[in-house]
């Protein structure tokens, strides 16, 4: 199993989803999953991959792919200081 | 003035997960008191409590709404949909705003800072579970039933340890008399029975010890009374404006009357005989009763050392010569003393004294103490078609609340 399936995997768990339902264009709105939805996922990732996902890189995530894209450049120990750029003045993960 | 009813019940609780079973049980004498399940309590030296038996939460929420639920909460939406369904009200959308609900919880996610807590200073997690705040929140079960109903309306929690769901209902009450609201559902929730709770809760000393016999362990008003049994469950009151009750032809099981809430301002956790009694006077004022007008109270009783004499003292402050006529149970010998939860289930009971006629009895009475000299109804339930009754609630920190039913006919 790649990376990419076992995100799929994870998302549906935590869901409650059908697995067909997401693929790797699926966004975080069509499949419903909400702010707090989200940071569940987040979590569920964080466990399984052993890894911290900063929320600067966190607040970038609206679709499947920027997941996959994102984790995997985390696990492979690459510079992601683009990423955070990218997500400078983003909406935070969840209203508090 | 605008009138208060209550037009539906619900429980779920160690001695019955609905309202019916539930009454059956305490005329019954029987208790819910087990040896604990929830875990292995065999490092405790109080291995006992008031467990719902069999509780499975999947037969009630589908799995991704219980991620959400601490147990605290699952019980308050579980009793909230038994209030609502005898009711029989259907709440149009122009009815949501004026529809709120208040909940009361002592110790609110305890399951939920237990085991979040082990995994982080035992097992050196380094993160929470992302729902750990939105499930201990104290007005979790208050915002989980607004959202399964559609409650719109002035909604809020109450926290006064074991006043919390008396001030509760006092709070929903007064929202609806002073025309705030037309529909309220009001009550409270506590799931205590963690390793980390039963722990903090022996070492105030007050716990029954009672492992060899649990069912007989909550004494309440006996000489040989060893202290309160920790239950769990919720109990929720539908609450309605008196005239939209009528219009829609609701059964109505009695009237709320009176409230009264007070502070001994005095001891953390020694109570006075003075705050208790001016809570008592206060409901009676407001209803406009005389002390003879009681025939029933379901008392605070908790079986503590220190509680009993000290409500019998309060009960014959306030009732004069009419204390030893007037019928006070504690049903906390059966269902535990559920904190948060107690004020709301031991309503329950009352209102449904007045509904059937049959007053509960305390459970466990073997003799009787002098300094509790009151007729504490031992051991067998009692028919008469009672009026009025009250329910008392004495918190540690000296917050009370009484609150006052009263037959419509």
């Amino acid at each position: 199993m790649n990376v990419a399936e076992k995100i799929i995997e994870i998302i549906v768990r935590e869901q409650h989803i059908e697995p067909g339902k997401v693929t790797l264009d699926s966004t975080f709105a069509e499949l419903g999953i909400d702010s707090l939805d989200g940071v569940n996922i987040l979590f569920a990732l964080e466990e399984e991959f052993k890894i911290d996902i900063p929320d600067s890189v966190a607040q970038n995530m609206k679709t499947i792919r920027q997941v996959v894209d994102s984790l995997t450049r985390v696990l492979e120990g690459k510079d992601i200081s683009d990423l955070v750029e990218l997500a400078k003045g983003g909406a935070p993960a969840a209203n508090t | 003035m605008r009138r208060v009813v209550i037009t539906g019940v619900g429980v779920f609780a160690s001695t019955g997960k609905d309202v019916n079973s539930f009454f059956e049980n305490l005329l019954e004498a029987r208790s819910g008191v087990c040896r604990i399940t929830r875990f292995d309590p065999s490092a405790l030296s109080v291995q006992i409590a008031a467990e719902i038996p069999d509780y499975c939460p999947q037969d009630y929420f589908p799995p991704k709404r219980l991620e959400l639920l601490d147990y605290f909460t699952q019980y308050s939406l579980i009793a909230a949909r038994e209030a609502m369904e005898s009711s029989g009200l259907e709440v149009s959308d122009e009815e949501r705003p004026r529809f709120g609900v208040v909940m009361g919880t002592g110790m609110a996610g305890a399951n939920t800072f237990d085991s979040g807590y082990f995994n982080l200073y035992a097992k050196q997690a380094t993160r929470l579970h992302p729902f750990t705040i939105p499930k201990i929140m104290h007005n979790a079960p208050t915002s989980q039933i607004c959202m399964e109903f559609g409650a719109q309306g002035p909604s809020l929690a109450t926290s006064t340890a074991c006043s919390s769901s008396g001030h509760a209902i006092g709070a929903a009450f007064h929202l609806l008399k002073y025309d705030m609201a037309d529909l309220m559902l009001a009550g409270g929730s506590e799931a205590p029975i963690t390793y980390g709770t039963i722990r903090s809760w022996e070492s105030v000393r007050v716990l029954a010890g009672g492992n060899g016999d649990p069912a007989r362990a909550c004494r309440p008003f006996s000489a040989d009374r060893e202290g309160l049994v920790l239950g769990e469950g919720a109990g929720v009151l539908v609450l309605e404006e008196f005239e939209h009750a009528r219009k829609r032809g609701a059964k109505i099981y009695a009237e709320i009357a009176g409230y009264g809430l007070s502070s001994d301002a005095s001891h953390i956790t020694q109570p006075t005989v003075d705050g208790p009694a001016r809570a008592i006077r206060m409901a009676l004022r407001e209803a406009g009763a005389n002390p003879e007008e009681v025939e029933y109270i379901n008392a605070h009783g908790t079986g503590t050392r220190l509680n009993d004499p000290t409500e019998t003292a309060v009960i014959k402050e306030v009732f004069g010569d009419h204390a030893r006529r007037v019928w006070t149970s504690s049903t906390k010998s059966m269902h535990g003393h559920t904190l948060g939860a107690a004020g709301a289930i031991e309503l329950v009971a009352a209102v449904m004294a007045l509904e059937r006629g049959i007053v509960p009895p305390t459970a466990n009475f073997t003799q009787p103490d002098p300094e509790c000299d009151l007729d504490c109804v031992p051991n067998q339930a009692r028919e008469k078609k009672i009026r009025t009754a009250i329910s008392n609630s004495f918190a540690f920190g000296g917050l009370n609340a009484v609150l006052l039913v009263r037959r419509l006919d």
